[in-house]
């Protein structure tokens, strides 16, 4: 073995798996740009942009995707509320049940999702419930929660108890304080575990996939597509999707750096 | 932090009454904010595996409706019948957790220690294939390892294929349908399970660590083997458990790029429940799962030593 391969063999082998990662992205993108001949888009055909000029062209595909927006948002705006009331609690008070509603947090992280999705499934078929939009939204609210807690816990873990007694000794009242002071500071951690629950929410097939009844989510058309023929516009949600999220990524970072620029000039 | 926050620094020596009054009130405002969120899990979670242990005691059928017989040996034939997936399913998803912690560690190593002012890059290279769809990467598994594509092509050329197919992980010069196709797809899905968790581990190690290995000499691979790896155990323990405890009840990949020779648990699970409504079965089955992996892990935290973590 020459001897920059040894000093480098790290490096090497950390950039092999990285393309593992990256692997199947790459050929979402690429296949996204596909004319197949027959309905399923396995094989490359010829490079195409007509998947691209019209996503909506297959029937069903862009109301699975506007309902998964919407479970998602709700979803999302539910775990948020509930979880950051819970992370509050749990790090600000000292209180008996401490021990069990950690282990009631951390349960439903730590289980397979497939049991979860079971169990719940036999609890609304003996309460008689009609599966659908709502017994899906409930069932991610509460696989979601735990997420929430777990990223609002850790901000406000690191937050400065002083900066709450500075505000009530300057007289500020509890809401008063909460709204200026608390709320701001624990947003990051409030805004990073919405949007944990936002992406968990909208790619979650297997809770969906036994309590969904009749209802299409977006992952459960991909799931459908495989045996039916999958339509390129599939890719061309899937790259978009990356896209966003790689965009949002960026322009976050440019806003803090943007931030922290602006305050050290102060 | 704690409630003693809730009277003033300035309130000194203050009238009886008032120190009985304000902390009661302080006391209930805990359990207030903890309600809605618990009563949740409690109804949506909690419940549910109640429901799930009386459903796998009931017997009937889904015409006569089913009713709680206490008919345990419905786990004896569930356990009968379905073995050869159960053992599946633990064996895939052990060796997908291995592979896992064989790729990751050293993409870990690397943002934690090498990549410099490209490690933010990395970690979004790492998060970012999250949010395109998981089925759909899934599914772009199936074109990268299609019959006569080039992946293998030249598995075929290296004769990999030829070794593989003596031990049974793929069928001649097939990948797609074959225990290597899911156990690939399973890898892929729960690597970023591993490396986060072992990236954070790596990252809190003190480099001065590794400096004062080599001023006593170590050579590099002596300072991985006695301070790095034994200072990210707990990232390895908590990425193999985050790996391997979703992998083991994962029906999608089995689904998409496995036959019905692979077929892993939660397919049967699956199967039972949406196909078959066989109900107890399908219950008793899940409770197996979980039962298995409560072991498992209860074991293996015993083994690695880290009882602190959980």
């Amino acid at each position: 073995m020459p001897g920059w391969i040894r000093r480098h063999l790290v490096v090497l082998a950390g950039l092999c798996t990285l393309a593992y990662l990256v692997l199947p992205n790459v050929v979402v993108l690429v296949f996204s740009f596909n004319q197949p001949n027959g309905r399923f888009n396995y094989t490359w055909q010829r490079f195409s942009l007509d998947a691209w000029k019209d996503p909506c062209g297959v029937p069903d595909l862009c109301g699975a995707l506007g309902l998964s927006l919407q479970l998602a948002a709700w979803a999302t705006l539910g775990a948020t509320v509930l979880g950051t009331l819970i992370a509050f609690a749990l790090v600000r008070y000292r209180f008996r049940a401490r021990g069990a509603v950690n282990a009631l947090i951390f349960l439903p992280m730590s289980m397979p999702e497939v049991v979860m999705a079971a169990s719940l499934l036999t609890l609304f078929l003996n309460m008689g419930a009609e599966l659908g939009f709502r017994t899906v939204l409930v069932a991610h609210v509460m696989f979601c929660l735990s997420f929430v807690v777990v990223a609002v816990k850790a901000r406000v873990m690191s937050m400065d108890p002083r900066l709450e007694e500075a505000a009530r000794d300057l007289y500020a009242g509890p809401v008063q304080t909460f709204l200026r002071v608390t709320l701001p500071i624990a947003a990051p951690g409030i805004a990073a575990g919405a949007l944990l629950a936002f992406a968990l929410s909208f790619d979650d097939f297997v809770i969906t996939n036994f309590n969904a009844g009749s209802t299409v989510t977006f992952p459960m058309y991909v799931w459908g597509s495989a045996q039916r023929g999958t339509p390129v516009q599939i890719n061309v949600v899937g790259t978009a999707m990356f896209a966003v999220a790689v965009l949002a990524v960026v322009a976050a970072r440019f806003l803090t750096a943007r931030r922290k620029r602006t305050r050290s000039r102060r | 932090m704690t409630t003693a926050t809730d009277t003033p620094p300035g309130a000194a020596a203050p009238a009886a009454p008032a120190v009985t009054r304000r902390p009661r009130r302080g006391r209930l405002v805990p359990y207030w904010l903890l309600l809605p969120g618990v009563l949740w899990l409690l109804v949506f979670f909690a419940l549910p595996l109640v429901y799930q242990a009386s459903t796998s005691v009931q017997t009937g059928s889904l015409e006569e409706g089913f009713e709680v017989t206490w008919h345990f040996p419905t786990y004896w034939e569930a356990l009968r019948d379905y073995h050869p997936q159960f053992a599946r399913s633990l064996l895939y998803a052990g060796t997908a957790t291995l592979l896992c912690l064989l790729l990751g560690y050293p993409l870990a190593y690397l943002i934690a220690f090498r990549a410099g002012r490209w490690r933010h890059v990395l970690l979004v290279l790492v998060i970012a294939p999250f949010f395109t769809s998981f089925l759909i990467r899934t599914l772009a598994w199936k074109t990268i390892l299609a019959d006569g594509g080039t992946v293998v092509g030249a598995l075929d050329a290296l004769h990999v294929l030829d070794v593989t197919s003596r031990l049974g992980w793929t069928e001649g010069d097939r990948v797609l349908a074959t225990p290597l196709a899911v156990v690939c797809g399973l890898t892929y899905n729960f690597l970023p399970f591993m490396i986060l968790p072992l990236y954070t581990s790596l990252e809190r190690i003190d480099g001065r660590l590794h400096e004062a290995a080599r001023d006593l000499y170590a050579s590099p691979a002596t300072t991985f083997r006695k301070v790095t790896f034994p200072l990210s155990m707990p990232g390895v323990v908590a990425g193999t458990l985050l790996t391997f405890i979703p992998a083991s009840g994962d029906y999608v990949n089995a689904e998409l790029l496995g036959s019905t020779d692979t077929k892993m648990i939660g397919n049967v699970i699956q199967g039972q429940f949406l196909r078959v409504l066989d109900y107890p079965t399908a219950a008793a089955l899940s409770f197996l799962l979980m039962a298995a992996i409560l072991i498992l892990v209860t074991v293996y935290i015993r083994r690695a030593g880290t009882e602190e973590l959980v």
